[in-house]
């Protein structure tokens, strides 16, 4: 058998993918980190990435290859966790309605009416971001960040940068247009960075000097 | 000539789609003379690579 016959035979080409434990492995991550934040209990997070993975499975005979696998184990979880959410949504109703109408928030406490950073806004230089990850308590505050986010804006953030979907499927999954997508992955990463840099470079600074 | 708010929206969207010819020319000539958003672009790679950390599981380490 060559191997141009065995790329063409789309149950070996399956094996191959199902058999690649390092790219299966990546994918369970990021997907567990999604559904974590967005359903704010790791169980349940497990369990629906567990039955959106058994799921796709069962039809990876169907898909491509990984990008198509990929999308489809996410598209599974985003409705096993639409399922949770809905009856979670039940208890929660009151908080999350209070918070959408954080989505329309106008940036005016970041810019001026010309538009230019407020003094007190401006971004500072967060000196060596990459010694920061080493640090246990900056995951903490990250965290802490991340959900804190208006919902809809911490979805899209992490569709994007968690599972790393290209914006034209984040759009079709949430039926949004183009210029929607970027308002919102603009205003997400505004108020990240903003939260990131307050809770952990100012905070890491005004503790430093007490030391 | 860029306000701060359009320069950080280029600055956002650059990490979806390339930009234009003349987008980046103005973008660059705003990050060059403004250095909150000067900081703001060295934070748009910085947050991506903590996102990608985070992911991959680096906070778990220690816990």
């Amino acid at each position: 058998m060559t191997v141009d016959s065995i790329h063409e035979n789309p149950s070996e080409q399956v094996d191959s993918m199902l058999a690649d434990t390092a790219f299966l492995e990546d994918i369970r991550r990021q997907m567990i980190k999604f559904a974590t934040l967005q359903l704010g209990d790791s169980n349940q997070a497990e369990d629906a990435v567990q039955e959106a993975l058994i799921g796709a499975l069962k039809n990876a005979a169907s898909f491509g290859g990984r990008a198509a696998l990929k999308t489809w184990i996410f598209a599974i979880l985003k409705n096993k966790i639409a399922d949770v959410l809905r009856l979670k949504q039940r208890v929660v109703n009151a908080s999350s309605l209070l918070r959408e109408e954080d989505e329309n928030d106008d940036l005016s406490a970041l810019f001026d009416r010309k538009g230019y950073w407020q003094a007190d806004e401006r971004p500072v230089a967060w000196g060596n971001p990459e010694a920061s990850l080493r640090e246990t308590h900056f995951w903490r505050v990250f965290e802490a960040c991340l959900e804190g986010l208006p919902p809809k804006q911490a979805r899209v953030f992490m569709m994007r940068e968690f599972i790393e979907l290209s914006a034209n499927e984040i759009c079709e999954s949430m039926g949004l247009t183009t210029s929607n997508l970027h308002v919102l992955l603009h205003r997400s990463r505004l108020r990240l960075r903003e939260c990131i840099e307050n809770k952990w470079y100012l905070e890491g600074e005004k503790n430093a000097e007490l030391s | 000539m860029l306000n701060c708010h359009e320069a950080t929206r280029l600055m956002s969207e650059a990490q979806e789609r390339s930009l234009s010819f003349s987008e980046r020319i103005s973008l660059s000539l705003h990050v060059t003379i403004c250095r909150g958003c000067h900081n703001f672009k060295e934070q748009m790679g910085a947050l991506r690579k903590m996102t990608r950390a985070y992911v991959k599981g680096e906070n778990q380490e220690k816990k």
